[in-house]
């Protein structure tokens, strides 16, 4: 059976790094060869058990990291405190850069960079979910749809004199030597992480209060500039 | 390239000449005081001297020698840190470029540029930024003044007078009556009072459970009043007798010999009394005649005072518009200051200011709350953009997570403040 979806274009629009997706659509046979990427880690279907990674069924919809038994990493759990519901906007995201979404993931796993793949395991991973949730369907009118994305915003260059002024209003919480206590560490970053992290929270898409709030006033230079700094901030 | 060599070493002489003798004239560098090693004046100071590179010469004038963060110091009272663990030194930052003088400012010579302090000499200036931090208007609660702060702490400058109230609340005898005064806006730390009930509360359920708590208070309402009320309700019910504006909460007055606290024409026989009195700008600030009223009106920009371009006034002394007067609001505001200051003297580029504050509260243990906004400089003044607050009936893992961030955030704004 081939399940049909539509790629979630706001946020991929804005977020994402990827150019161009000449197909919108997800196709669940094709997502069950990508899901051997996964398998290492994770099983899916009847009976299935927490491996490496927790089990995967029902995962649409589902708070992130609340599989009982499991053993998270504490960054899992807080963002589902936080308010990370998997839909597919939150999955694309994380399968796209696991730790732009989630900063310390354990998941050990380098993004799938292919939007068009990740469609389709997305098509696939949804077929074993009960109640599939925030899924737009295809419309009959718009069954397919050339997107232009436009990748200007993480290519800006930074300036990192300018991010480091701007830098004081993190280290109010975010300690400049890395340390994590109770907030996340945020220097050494690969600059394109970083970016995408602070237009995920721009875009309430990560969940935080205060992150969304200070990133909601950042301009995308002023992003790229903190990314600059931060890249090499000891 | 000869040229650089030089210049550079020169530098460096200067700087380790300007550590050892504070007040030497004449190293040719502009020179930066500031006036109080709090939350605003540590971090202007420590940017100050980071960013410039010994490019400035920079003089922080601080009497005491430990720095007690009032942040936290309710959680002290609460029997959750230990007073140590509020305590900073300078020490970081005299290693840092910074002058340090353990001395008292006494006065400020506008014309002349120097400022005068208590062990004799003055210490010229070309910018001057005061953050001394607050003061009590006198006669502001009827029956108190300093001289009673002994049998009735304020406790609002921490240090000695947090651990006497702490010591005065633990000797209270079992039933007996903890009562609060609570101060008029604006004061500093809008939550602070009521997190400090909340942390008395959870102190006495420990040690002293049929102890009462009355809380008179001038204000309709308060900072995070329902959230704090919700809290109230759940972990210490029946306990806090909270009289607002409405049932007379703003006519009382205290007798520290008697140890009687009238309200509304009542008198209340109490056990332990911490009476916080309406505030104003630190006396220096006043001193230096950069103030109208009770504050220190400020340029939204810079921090710049109205009265005199060269005069900076940072933090809780400040009337700046929309930020509440927060140990967060003043490091905020000491950044915006740092860049303009070093900006002016040696021509460095200067950003657009941009403010923020976060002011986490706890309730119970693992029960925390935050309230959150940013800023940003109009011509009239710092403006509110947007925020937020925690809401009620949150789940306490979001609580226990609350708290665990605002431990995150003393670390890194003690760090951000003392290096
Ligand atoms: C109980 C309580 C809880 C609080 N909790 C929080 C919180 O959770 N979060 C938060 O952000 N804020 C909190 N605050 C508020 C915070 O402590 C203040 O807003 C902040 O310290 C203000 O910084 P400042 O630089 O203006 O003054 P201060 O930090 O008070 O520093 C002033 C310094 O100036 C020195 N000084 C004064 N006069 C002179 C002089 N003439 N010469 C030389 N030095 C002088 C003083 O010794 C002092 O060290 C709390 C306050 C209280 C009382
Ligand atoms: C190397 C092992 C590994 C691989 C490969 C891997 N994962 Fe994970 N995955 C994990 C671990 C470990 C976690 C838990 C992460 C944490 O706690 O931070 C996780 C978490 C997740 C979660 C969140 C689950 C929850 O309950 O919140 C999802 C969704 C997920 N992985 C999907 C995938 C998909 C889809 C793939 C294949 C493209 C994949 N993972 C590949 C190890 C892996």
């Amino acid at each position: 059976m081939i399940f049909r979806m539509f790629l979630p274009i706001t946020f991929a629009s804005t977020i994402a790094a990827s150019v161009v997706f000449g197909e919108g659509l997800g196709d669940a046979g094709k997502g069950t060869k990508i899901f051997s990427k996964c398998k290492s880690c994770h099983r899916i279907g009847n009976g299935a058990i927490n491996r490496v990674g927790p089990h995967l069924n029902g995962i649409f919809g589902r708070k992130a990291g609340t599989i009982v038994g499991f053993a998270y990493s504490k960054s899992m759990v807080r963002a589902g405190v936080d308010g990370l519901v998997w839909t597919a906007e939150t999955l694309d995201a994380y399968l796209e850069n696991p730790k732009s979404l989630v900063s310390k993931t354990r998941m050990n796993f380098r993004g799938l960079k292919n939007p068009q793949a990740r469609a389709d395991l997305l098509a696939f991973l949804r077929g074993y979910s009960d109640e599939p949730i925030n899924i737009p369907e295809a419309e009959p009118t718009a069954t397919k749809t050339d997107l232009k994305i436009d990748p200007a915003i993480l290519t800006i260059k930074g300036d990192p004199e300018y991010g480091e002024y701007l830098s004081g209003e993190c280290k109010t919480c975010h300690q400049s030597g890395g340390e994590d206590d109770g907030i996340p560490a945020i220097t050494k970053w690969p600059e394109e992480d970083f970016a995408i992290a602070m237009h995920a929270y721009k875009q309430k898409l990560r969940q935080h209060p205060v992150m969304q709030m200070m990133a909601g006033r950042l301009s995308d230079e002023e992003i790229a500039a903190l990314a600059a700094y931060f890249k090499d901030h000891e | 390239m000869k040229m650089n060599r030089r210049s550079f070493i020169g530098t460096v002489t200067a700087a380790t000449a300007t550590l050892s003798a504070p007040m030497v004239m004449g190293s040719g560098k502009p020179r930066v005081v500031i006036v109080g090693g709090g939350a605003g004046g540590a971090t202007a100071a420590r940017y100050i001297a980071k960013d410039s590179k010994g490019g400035i010469e920079v003089t922080l004038i601080e009497p005491s020698r430990a720095y007690y963060t009032c942040f936290f110091s309710n959680l002290y009272i609460g029997g959750l840190r230990d007073i140590n663990s509020i305590s900073h030194s300078y020490g970081t930052l005299a290693t840092n470029g910074v002058n340090v003088v353990h001395d008292w400012a006494i006065g400020v010579d506008r014309a002349a540029k120097t400022v005068s302090l208590a062990g004799g000499g003055t210490v010229p200036y070309d910018k001057l930024i005061l953050s001394p931090g607050i003061d009590f208007v006198e006669g502001a609660v009827e029956g108190w003044d300093t001289s009673a702060q002994n049998a009735m702490p304020h406790a609002y400058k921490a240090g000695s007078q947090t651990e006497l109230l702490k010591a005065q609340i633990m000797a209270m005898p079992q039933g007996g009556t903890f009562a609060m005064v609570a101060p008029p806006n604006p004061f500093r730390c809008p939550p602070g009072p009521y997190e400090r009930v909340s942390m008395v509360a959870h102190l006495l359920k420990a040690n002293n459970a049929t102890a009462k708590i009355i809380v008179a208070d001038p204000k309709p309402k308060f900072s995070k009043m329902s959230l704090f009320q919700e809290g109230w309700a759940e972990h210490y019910e029946g306990m806090i007798d909270w009289i607002g504006e409405d049932f007379g909460g703003g006519n009382v007055s205290v007798d520290p010999a008697a140890m009687t606290v009238t309200i509304d024409g009542e008198v209340t026989k109490v056990d332990a009394c911490n009476v916080i009195p309406a505030m104003k700008a630190g006396h220096i600030a006043h001193l230096a005649g950069v103030t109208d009223g009770n504050w220190a009106p400020v340029n939204s920009a810079d921090m710049s005072t109205k009265a005199d371009p060269d005069v900076y006034v940072l933090g809780d002394s400040s009337q700046q518009g929309d930020m509440p007067k927060s140990g967060f609001s003043a490091n905020s505001q000491a950044k915006v200051c740092a860049n303009a200051v070093r900006g002016a003297l040696t021509g460095s580029k200067v950003f657009p200011a941009k403010f923020s504050n976060t002011c986490w509260s706890l309730i119970e243990i693992n029960d925390g709350v935050k309230v959150g906004a940013t800023y940003q400089a109009t011509p009239e003044k710092i403006a509110k953009v947007d925020g937020f607050i925690s809401k009620a009936g949150e789940t306490a893992e979001v609580r226990k997570a609350t708290y665990e961030e605002s431990v995150g955030w003393y670390t890194g704004i003690t760090a951000d403040m003392f290096g």
